[in-house]
């Protein structure tokens, strides 16, 4: 698979500062839905602001649709839809104008069908209706999704999008997550920052996660959550009993919670079998057992052993 | 990515773009320089967005002002006898040469209301509207998806000078056909008494009015240029306006201090009072063509650093 976006030693240092992009190494295949992870301040922003060739890198390399960047800026960024840092808006200006005035920023636009294409990117967002008004006048998730309007003006090859669901009400973030999936369908590939895990598990085929400015891992969703180990769980109403049973079996990390019990899965699943027998012979009476999968998040955790906190 | 396989998406595309037109528009190459000088579009967005913002139309509403406060002054003064007393005009010179003449041809109004604003109102306006073009963009954080859409960052600051100058025009235009219709209205109009003593026709002084209305224009290219270099030093819109008229006060003050000659016609501001030159007869043209060069110079130096200051900077807005 050719990848879309690599980055090799990419180093972004703010003046003074230290790195808020540590030498990274990303690599996104194409046609991928891809999930940029990290806490508040991890660079994903800075990262994608030199993709998009806003900012220069202090080292290292980008290259995008397979051209460097920010070099080919201009033959390259017609391909790519971008959402940076939630939408910015001309206030005084209609949600269409806003995008008439954004398309014909565009040299690659053709001019004559500039009023078509603008028509068709309102209404993919659900915005024909408020075309007319106002961007000020605008709600927080109006904003948004004109802004998503503007980086869907043309069919792209490439769409970034800086945490797209910011603002947005239930409804409108699963539009997203389908819009998102509807793309994929298309062939674009998806970079999409998020701190959200739910929200990558939930479109992302691939992942990356950042912590202070550095890339901790990336690869498919399926083998990063499959890098922490599951749970595994019991449901009875004996817990004591389970409890009991389970340590006195040599597991780790028993843990209660009303009927549940979870404790470390053994290393050999063959013993799984043994330890149900076990705790029915026991006398627990087992109304659920099994290993559940790691989530994202616990995969994060295992990965940063923190919490999903901001680094100071 | 191989050439085969990036054709695909882009042919599709070109028939998804429009599905309205029953001819699909020719399709992009897909890595091929798209026209760098398709201007045209994003000059006439440029020019939108400038004359529909709020503060731009307050300035022209002000300029428009200037020439029915300096008419009606006149008027009023005339009226209990007697002529325009000296001192009229901020500006000495011309302009009071100008306002003695008002009434007895309202066209002198133009070249009054011209000469009362160049040193400051005029400036001013420009100064305003050239130091809000990038950083306002900026702070708004609209420059970003400019620059991603991709509008270039050459091609954009070019634009934004080119609509500057348009404001420079209109701002002029402005003030002067003001100043012709209330002229018409309050005074008398007819045949034009030239600085040199000769008479010319009505029509040849409407002609005039005119070209002087260009100069003046073409005078402010210079604070342009200077404002738009200025703004694209900051990120803050307000600064940069702020920057760009002190910056404006400043020249003129040093330009109103004798001992500082030998610095004055380094100044932007050194000519602007030419354009007087073209009320004689026959038209006197040596100080309207420095003051012009003048102003090139100007534009070459602060738009060449405006070019590398905003092609290299970082846009962190
Ligand atoms: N313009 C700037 N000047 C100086 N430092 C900056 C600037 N922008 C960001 N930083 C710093 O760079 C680091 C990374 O910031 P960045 O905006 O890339 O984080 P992020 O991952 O996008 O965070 P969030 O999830 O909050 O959007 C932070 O430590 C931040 O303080
Ligand atoms: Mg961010």
């Amino acid at each position: 698979m050719t990848a879309v976006i690599e980055t090799s030693g990419l180093t972004k240092r703010y003046r003074g500062g230290r790195p808020a992009v540590d030498r990274l190494d990303l690599s996104v295949p194409a046609g991928s839905v891809f999930g940029f992870l990290g806490p508040n301040g991890s660079g994903k922003t800075t990262t994608i602001r030199m993709l998009m060739g806003l900012i220069g890198p202090t080292a290292g390399t980008a290259t995008v649709l397979g051209r460097p960047m920010p070099r080919s800026a201009s033959s390259v960024l017609p391909h790519v839809g971008a959402l940076i840092e939630g939408p910015a808006l001309y206030g005084f200006l209609s949600g269409r104008d806003n995008l008439l005035r954004y398309d014909s920023a565009d040299p690659a636009a053709d001019p004559r069908t500039r009023e078509a294409r603008v028509a068709s990117a309102l209404d993919r967002v659900g915005l024909s209706q408020a075309a007319g008004k106002k961007a000020k006048a605008y709600s927080l998730g109006m904003k948004q999704r004109l802004g998503l309007a503007a980086a869907l003006l043309r069919p792209r090859k490439l769409l970034v999008l800086d945490e797209p669901t910011n603002g947005l009400d239930p409804q409108g973030m699963r539009e997203i997550r389908t819009l998102v999936r509807e793309l994929a369908a298309d062939g674009t590939t998806v970079f999409l920052s998020s701190h959200l895990l739910d929200e990558i598990e939930q479109v992302c085929t691939h992942a990356a996660v950042m912590a202070q400015g550095r890339l901790i891992t990336q690869g498919p969703v399926a083998e990063l959550a499959a890098g922490a180990r599951g749970r595994l769980a019991v449901l009875t109403p004996d817990p004591a009993k389970a409890v009991r049973i389970l340590t006195e079996h040599g597991l780790t990390g028993v843990d209660r919670e009303g009927e549940r019990v979870t404790a470390e899965p053994p290393e050999d699943e063959a013993e799984l079998a043994g330890l149900n027998a076990a705790l029915v012979h026991g006398g627990v009476r087992v109304r659920g057992f099994g290993v559940e999968r790691a989530s994202l998040e616990d995969a994060f955790v295992a990965l940063t052993g923190e919490g999903f906190d901001v680094a100071g | 990515m191989s050439r085969a396989e990036t054709a695909g998406p882009v042919e599709k595309a070109g028939t998804a773009e429009s599905p309205a037109t029953a001819t699909p528009p020719p399709t992009p190459r897909p890595f091929g320089s798209p026209g760098l000088f398709r201007l045209a579009g994003l000059f006439r967005s440029e020019l939108t967005l400038t004359f529909r913002r709020w503060r731009s139309l307050a300035l022209l509403v002000v300029l428009a002002a200037v020439p029915v406060l300096i008419g009606v002054a006149v008027r009023i003064e005339t009226s209990d006898g007697g002529g325009v007393g000296g001192g009229g005009a901020p500006d000495g010179g011309a302009g009071v040469a100008f306002v003695s003449q008002i009434t007895s041809n309202g066209l002198f109004l133009v070249f009054a209301a011209l000469a009362a604003t160049l040193p400051f109102f005029l400036p001013m306006a420009v100064a305003v509207v050239a130091g809000d073009s990038v950083a306002g963009e900026a702070s708004a954080g609209t420059l970003r998806y400019l620059l991603v859409a991709p509008a270039g960052r050459a091609r954009l600051l070019l634009v934004k000078f080119a609509a500057v100058m348009a404001f420079c025009l209109v701002a002029t235009l402005t003030v002067a056909l003001s100043a012709l219709a209330v002229g018409a209205l309050l005074f008398p109009v007819g045949d034009v008494t030239t600085i040199s003593g000769v008479p010319v026709p009505f029509a040849e002084g409407l002609w005039r009015a005119a070209l002087i209305a260009a100069v003046v224009a073409g005078s402010l290219m210079g604070l342009a240029a200077i404002g738009l270099f200025v703004s694209t030093l900051t990120s803050s819109g307000i600064a940069a306006m702020a920057t760009t008229v002190g910056l404006l006060i400043t020249v003129q003050i040093l330009q109103s201090v004798p001992q500082l000659d030998a610095v004055h016609p380094y100044l932007f501001t050194h000519h602007w009072m030419s354009f007087a030159d073209l009320m004689r007869e026959p038209l006197l043209w040596d100080g309207v063509l420095r003051n012009l060069g003048r102003q090139a110079a100007y534009a070459a130096v602060f738009g060449s650093a405006a070019w590398a200051r905003f092609t290299t900077r970082d846009i962190t807005s």
